[in-house]
């Protein structure tokens, strides 16, 4: 099976980079999305958080997906998924405190995320192990990057830093909005419709060319 | 006593939204918020299911995680726990009240993969500056939160109605214009901030 999936692994991937991009085009995994972007920082370290659990979970269920009975499939999935988030959690916490310190209840909260369970069922429950770790890798990145770009546009306007690095003078005054909540609401409003806005300018033009 | 479960709900429905300003349960605030009606019928059985949630996770940390040292395994006992419990209110609506069983329909599994039912049972536990939260309190905040996603659910579903009949422009059309509109609410209850006791 798995061999047959080889030559679309490299598909598999971009596809969970930019065509189903999870934050921006399935709207997946929206509250540590809107939580964490507060910095770039925090946004990178939750991204790659989701991105080691989203992997390891898809391998180990891709594994086990002819052997768990599809009545407590659902419950199989998370009990795996949150043994993956507890292994993190630790990890974090050893390794890294400050930014286990910054993230907080949202890195317990990756258990009920539900880009990883949802492509536990979309994805991992019907194909090859290999198949569904390249999944695993283009679906977190695609997260990643969407959280830091989103806590880009969020660090540089409301704090006027990029990952604590001072951008402006003295005289830039910071939107301090952008870094309270409803900052990420609108923030990921604006992004969302930039990129509508492109995407349809994209196929528009697409089009043209082709008549 | 009294006032001190009054600050503690204060908090929770209004300055600590946990869908506004915590960002806890956004999925179904932003995918159940299209009519009043279903958005009142989930907010109802998140306030339950909550309430039920803090009760027994409060029990489960207290009187088998703690006394055997197994703190570490916090996130899989309490999401097992809330399943568990989704799936027995589930049940027991379908026997005793078929009328509101029916209304939930299919948002009631869907409570399980919350993360603001998850994200009271593990505040019950860590929050508040590490101090122990009597059963009486933990009980008191896991309902408050659940009304305090209800009110915010009510309200943003509210708005969306009148949404629909907007004229927005076309590139807004959509997600953005949702996201902007929770942006507006969510200045809304930052005002509550001011409120500290």
């Amino acid at each position: 099976m798995s061999s047959n999936n080889k030559p679309s692994a490299f598909k598999t991937f971009l596809n969970g980079l930019i065509k189903e991009n999870p934050t921006f085009v399935l709207m997946l995994g929206m509250c540590p999305t809107l939580a964490v972007t507060t910095g770039v920082i925090n946004g990178i370290g939750m991204g790659l958080s989701t991105t080691a659990v989203l992997i390891c979970s898809n391998i180990v269920i891709s594994m086990l997906r002819k052997f768990i009975p599809n009545k407590i499939r659902i419950a199989s999935y998370i009990v795996i998924i949150a043994g993956f988030v507890t292994v993190v959690e630790m990890l974090l916490k050893a390794y890294v405190p400050a930014l286990s310190e910054s993230l907080g209840i949202y890195i317990p909260l990756i258990v009920v995320n539900c880009i990883i369970l949802g492509r536990a069922e979309a994805f991992a429950s019907k194909n090859g192990v290999i198949a569904s770790m390249f999944d695993g890798i283009g679906m977190g990145l695609g997260f990643t990057c969407a959280l830091t770009l989103i806590a880009a546009v969020r660090e540089i306007l409301g704090a006027g830093t990029f990952a604590g690095i001072k951008l402006f003078g003295d005289s830039f005054q910071p939107m301090s909005i952008m870094i309270l909540p409803p900052g990420a609401f609108l923030t990921l409003g604006i992004l969302l419709a930039v990129i509508t806005a492109v995407a349809k300018k994209i196929s528009a033009n697409k089009g043209g060319t082709e008549k | 006593m009294i006032s001190e479960l009054l600050i503690i709900s204060v908090g929770a429905i209004l300055i600590n939204n946990f869908v506004l300003v915590q960002f806890l349960g956004i999925c179904p605030f932003l995918g159940v918020s299209k009519k009043v009606e279903t958005a009142t019928g989930m907010g109802m059985a998140v306030v339950f299911v909550m309430l039920c949630a803090s009760a027994l996770t409060w029990v489960v940390q207290n009187y088998l995680l703690v006394p055997f040292g197994l703190e570490y395994m916090q996130t899989i006992a309490f999401i097992l726990v809330i399943a568990v419990l989704v799936q027995f209110v589930e049940m027991f609506l379908q026997k005793s009240i078929p009328s509101l069983y029916n209304s939930l329909g299919v948002y009631l599994p869907l409570i399980t993969t919350n993360c603001a039912v998850l994200g009271v049972a593990i505040n019950n536990i860590t929050k508040f500056g590490g101090v122990e939260m009597s059963f009486i309190k933990s009980i008191v905040y896991g309902t408050s939160a659940g009304l305090g996603f209800m009110l915010a659910i009510v309200l943003f579903a509210g708005v969306r109605e009148r949404l629909e009949t907007a004229d927005v422009p076309e590139f807004l059309k959509g997600m953005p214009i949702v996201l902007v509109t929770a942006a507006l609410l969510s200045i809304a209850f930052l005002g509550f901030s001011g409120l500290s006791f």
